[in-house]
């Protein structure tokens, strides 16, 4: 189905499923412990024996020689795959490093070995006795020291380093009011909770891995593209994710060393990242470091906007988008963006929940707030003036939906906003300095093609199959609403197949595009399906409704089922995309409200209300996009006060490589989490007329917990995370 | 994980005897260290003696008037037993502090005050560490060290010791009760336990080989007001960047003991005598020859600061 014109009405709209409060489907399965995740198929493959990493013990150089005489000789020892033993192996069109290092090493616990054994336990013991010989290069490990070396990156298509409007530099340089100020963000772990794990099974030269990705299509690609395999020779299955946040778009070390281990041992492997080495083995959101300048006129009008950002990354990396919403929210008749990339022998920078977004907000809505501050206005009056309807770089081309004000006027009444006391540092509550803050979210709207396959039974029983996947963000149940909704059956009677190759290819998950694209495709083959249905049935199918397992048209009514009483019927379709996205930018905005204390003695920070209020097209489940997006303010309370993967910058490695090191919000950090959803359609996005709403939550958070640290303290803290220590020496005596 | 051969045993003369008889053996307890350490091959012990079936599980008052903690009483019972929150107060809410609910429900008294630093690397094993690998070097001096100590430290280590429980076992003058593998026991005053890593470091504390912690005394109740409070980033389940354990009388004295900033729990006592006198005075006597890296300079503020936020809250 092509989607070109904007959505009319059609079925979805009834909302007889879509759009109700719908527990997910699969909780009971992931309570029970019943969900088949990657290492946990306790029944298939038969017998299988397990590998262990070992990881390069040096950022940059090579491996000089390898001892395996002692690993060979230990208990249980099946097989050990090196780069020197594993063949031939291509690199995947979305790796950066490869996965299988050796001899050359490109980052710290790049995977150089993998040790197959009877056990777990066994295989973990032998993997210490793998004895490698190093001959360190020296390399660049520190963003600060090489941003002066950094490089304009390479465009892709649309996607250019930099872009220009008016002339910013001459209207910034005679605004009556400016701002000029640089900001840090670190590099992040995505942390989620399940390792990167795989399963590896061969028949003959066909690959089955069982193993936990977010991008079905692409991985099985990239698999292919490594082991030098036709791609109908393998098969991913990866019904379960235990959260991947973009960690998990790609293939990564278990999957290949999984297969490679099962080939080496002629048996099936399995094989999880030890936690340790997720940190620097896989990859991260890359830091950056951001130089804004705003110019505004007395009334509080922008007229001059610019955002540089550098970030860096290995040789052929990418660099972290950080601009990107900065061409888009604020109005402003001069504006300039700039990427900058340096070459850094750190682990492999990718993208993360909100990439680009997500640390392009933590610094561009904290210098919103400054701004607001020296034009002496309250911060979400100086956003409201400086809103704009149609995208900024091009103005013939409109949002085609923008509510960023009203979210941020409907959250100020809700959350109490006036009684925020402008000035700061002047509220107090005992031993505690207590401050508000606000910022914009933003996060684009992607469109991708996604297909799906759709069957009825004869029992009036509608099954979908996409490759689509369910990262623990509720694609399970909006799928199957949706196919409720599309077939007039309650979501009792939908079963939802996910997560496998050998299902149409969907969107997949990532950069919030999921819900709306699989949904979308999922509506194409249900269309399709109801034709079908039409013309078995012999009913005309304009005039035909589908409610409550029947198929009426007129006064005939036959139960759903019928249609397939001569064998089952399937449909498959995807939906694509015409230009609207062209013509129309499509995004989706929020406002967040934070209110936290600063204890006056330690500077320590907790949070203590939060807010989010989101306008993201037609909320398809208002459970399942709530604990996104508290799932997302969760996350930007990590961004804003304590996660950092510290770097080693002499020996080129993040040193907090576990969760003990690397910390994450814990229950007691979380307070009362609000969210409000306005009501909002968008024809323009798909005929589900939703849009993404994972990464909305996100980004922004750390900004407006940043401007409360402000409000409460009157410090003002430009490098994230927001930890005491830079807040301690400038506190006022308790 | 090398392996390791177990046994549990059910007195200290069968302790003393495993010991004796395996030269690589190690005592286990709760396990929530070691074990951990030993899936790393930071501790590699051929045999585990398990002296959970050593009956040192109880809580006992002694003749003049304190309490004999067992060496295997869980962290959580010593929290929650109603002697302890009346009159070592203190103790009840260091323990309280630190870890998660599942971790103190298996963590014992002797294996808390035993447990080995958190600095990243000595947990990464291709790092140099002179404490894991003796005359290796210290991979965290000028490296990364925003955890570690700022004072007693040495050009060997300037590693932490991570117990929040040992800050307050400190504070009561607490002694350490052991049985050595020749049947001979001895009293250890808690201050004489553990170490400052000089050149040495991977020699963490004065027991000797094979000796067995079996209890812990606290003398009679000092009164006062009891408090500790441990500054961290994070709200829970954090190590400390600077603790502060205080008992504090009605006329201003009392003790401080100090924790996340040396190799052992640091308190001075002629430091305490400045208590009457605020923060700033006792800070300035207890950080006296500090060293600190520039990463970890806060905490030499953080300690007067909290110190300050304690004294005032002693004050009610
Ligand atoms: C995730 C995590 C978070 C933590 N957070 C904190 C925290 O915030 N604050 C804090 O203070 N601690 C914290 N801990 C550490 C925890 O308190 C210790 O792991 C625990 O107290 C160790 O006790 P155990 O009985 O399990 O010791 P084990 O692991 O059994 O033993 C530790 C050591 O003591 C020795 N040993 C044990 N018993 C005896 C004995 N009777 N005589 C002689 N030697 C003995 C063992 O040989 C071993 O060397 C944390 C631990 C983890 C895993
Ligand atoms: S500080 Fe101590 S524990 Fe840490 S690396 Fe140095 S020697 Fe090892």
């Amino acid at each position: 189905m092509k989607f070109d014109t904007p959505a009319t009405t059609n079925p979805i709209d009834q909302l007889k499923v879509i759009g109700h409060a719908t527990s997910r489907i699969d909780g009971p399965l992931k309570t029970t412990g019943r969900a088949t995740y990657a290492y946990e198929w306790h029944d298939r493959p038969a017998s299988p024996a397990y590998g262990y990493i070992v990881g390069a013990a040096i950022a940059k150089g090579r491996i000089a020689s390898m001892d395996l005489s002692r690993a060979r000789s230990a208990p249980g020892i099946i097989a050990i795959v090196t780069a020197e033993n594993a063949g031939k192996l291509g690199k995947g069109n979305y790796n950066t490093a490869k996965l299988l290092g050796g001899p050359d090493i490109d980052h710290y616990h790049q995977a150089v070995a993998v040790v197959v054994a009877e056990t777990f336990e066994q295989a973990r013991a032998a993997a210490q006795l793998v004895k490698v010989d190093y001959a360190a290069a020296k390399g660049s490990f520190d963003l600060s020291a090489g941003r002066d070396g950094a490089a304009k990156p390479p465009g892709r298509g649309d996607d250019q380093p930099d872009t220009t409007v008016g002339d910013f530099p001459g209207a910034f340089a005679s605004s009556p009011v400016q701002l000029d100020a640089t900001y840090t963000t670190p590099d992040q772990a995505h942390a989620m909770m399940e390792p990167h794990a795989s399963m590896a099974a061969w028949e003959g030269d066909k690959l089955t891995l069982w193993t936990s990705n977010q991008m079905i299509a692409w991985t099985t690609g990239d698999v292919a593209k490594t082991l030098g395999l036709p791609k109908e020779n393998v098969r991913l299955i990866s019904p379960f994710i235990g959260g991947g946040f973009g960690g998990k778009l790609f293939l990564r070390a278990d999957a290949v060393l999984a297969a490679l281990g099962a080939r080496a041992a002629n048996r099936p492997v399995k094989v999880a990242m030890q936690r340790p080495l997720m940190f620097n083995n896989t990859t991260h959101r890359p830091a950056t470091i951001q130089r804004i300048r705003i110019g505004a006129g007395r009334d509080g009008k922008i007229t001059a906007i610019g955002h540089e950002s550098w970030s860096g990354n290995l040789p052929e990396g990418r660099p972290e988008t950080a601009v990107q919403q900065t061409r888009l929210l604020y109005a402003g008749e001069n504006r300039m963006t700039a990427l900058r990339l340096a070459m850094l022998d750190l682990p492999e920078g990718n993208a993360m929940r909100a990439p680009g977004e997500a640390p392009g907000m933590m610094a561009l809505e904290i210098a919103m707030d400054e701004m607001a501050e020296r034009l002496g206005l309250d911060p979400i009056e100086f956003r409201a003036r400086n809103d704009t309807q149609v995208d900024p770089e091009h103005p013939n081309r409109p949002f085609s939906q923008r509510q960023l004000v009203e979210c941020m006027r409907i959250g100020a009444e809700r959350f109490g906003w006036n009684k925020r006391n402008a000035e700061p540092g002047k509220q107090r509550d005992g031993r505690w300095l207590i401050g508000m803050g606000v910022a914009a979210a933003f996060r684009n709207n992607l469109l991708m093609k996604s297909g799906a396959r759709v069957r009825l039974d004869r029992g009036g029983t509608v099954t979908v199959e996409t490759d689509m996947t369910d990262i623990g963000t509720g694609s399970y149940t909006i799928i199957a609403q949706t196919a409720a909704e599309m077939m007039g059956v309650p979501l009792e009677k939908v079963v939802v197949r996910l997560g496998d190759s050998s299902f149409p290819v969907s969107a997949g998950s990532g950069g919030q595009f999921g819900a709306n694209n699989s949904t979308s495709g999922v509506y194409a083959a249900c269309v399709k399906l109801r034709e079908a249905v039409a013309q078995k049935l012999g009913f005309n199918s304009a005039e035909i409704a589908f409610t409550d397992g029947q198929v009426t048209a007129g006064n005939r009514s036959v139960p759903l089922g019928q249609a397939a009483s001569d064998g089952e019927l399937a449909a498959e379709d995807s939906i694509e995309y015409g230009d609207l996205a062209k013509t129309h930018q499509q995004s989706t905005f929020g406002a967040h409200f934070v209110e936290l204390g600063v204890d006056v003695a330690t500077a320590e920070i907790r949070v203590r209300r939060m807010l989010a209020v989101c306008a993201a097209g037609r909320i398809l489940n208002p459970t399942t996009a709530r604990s996104q997006v508290i799932g997302a303010m969760t996350m930007g309370v990590g961004a804003a006060l304590m996660e950092e993967l510290a770097v080693d910058k002499r020996s080129g490695f993040f040193v907090n490589h576990d969760l003990a090191g690397y910390e994450v919000p814990v229950h007691a950090d979380i307070p009362h989490q609000d969210t409000i959803f306005l009501d909002e359609t968008d024809p323009m996005s798909s005929p589900m007329k939703a849009k993404g709403i994972g990464e909305l939550g996100l980004c922004g958070v750390a900004a407006a917990l940043a401007n409360a640290v402000y409000n409460a303290t009157g410090i003002r803290v430009r490098e994230y995370p927001i930890t005491l220590d830079k807040l301690l020496h400038r506190m006022p005596d308790a | 994980m090398k392996s390791f051969t177990y046994e549990k045993v059910s007195s200290p003369a069968a302790a003393a005897s495993a010991v004796v008889s395996n030269s690589n053996a190690k005592f286990i307890a709760g396990g929530t260290n070691l074990l951990d350490l030993m899936k790393l091959e930071i501790e590699t012990p051929s045999h585990l003696i398990d002296v959970n079936g050593l009956g040192f599980d109880k809580i006992e008052p002694t003749s003049d008037g304190g309490l004999r903690i067992g060496a295997l009483v869980r962290n959580t019972a010593l929290a929650a037993d109603a002697r302890i929150r009346r009159d070592y107060g203190l103790l009840s809410r260091a323990l309280l502090a630190g870890a998660s609910g599942q971790l103190r429900n298996k963590a014992t008294t002797a294996g808390n005050l035993l447990q080995r630093t958190r600095c990243p690397y000595f947990y990464d094993t291709n790092q140099p560490c002179n404490k894991r690998n003796p005359g290796s070097g210290c991979a965290a001096i000028g490296g990364v060290t925003r955890q570690h100590a700022v004072i007693g430290a040495s050009d060997a280590c300037i590693a932490t010791h991570p117990s929040d429980m040992a800050i307050a076992m400190r504070a009561l003058d607490a002694t350490v009760q052991t049985a050595r593998p020749d049947g001979s026991i001895r009293d250890i005053p808690i201050a004489d336990l553990h170490r400052l890593p000089g050149d040495t470091p991977h020699i963490e504390t004065t027991l000797t080989s094979g000796e067995l912690i079996t209890s812990v005394t606290l003398p009679k109740p000092v009164g006062g007001t009891h408090i500790y409070r441990k500054v961290r980033d994070r709200a829970s389940y954090a190590f400390a960047l600077v603790s502060v354990g205080a008992i504090v009388q009605r006329d201003g004295t009392g003790r401080v003991a100090v924790g996340g900033i040396a190799h052992k729990p640091w308190r001075v006592e002629a430091a305490e005598a400045e208590m009457p006198h605020g923060a700033k005075a006792v800070a300035a006597h207890l950080l006296e020859g500090a060293s600190p890296t520039k990463e970890n300079a806060f905490k030499l503020s953080l300690v007067e600061r909290t110190l300050g936020a304690v004294l005032t809250e002693a004050k009610g």
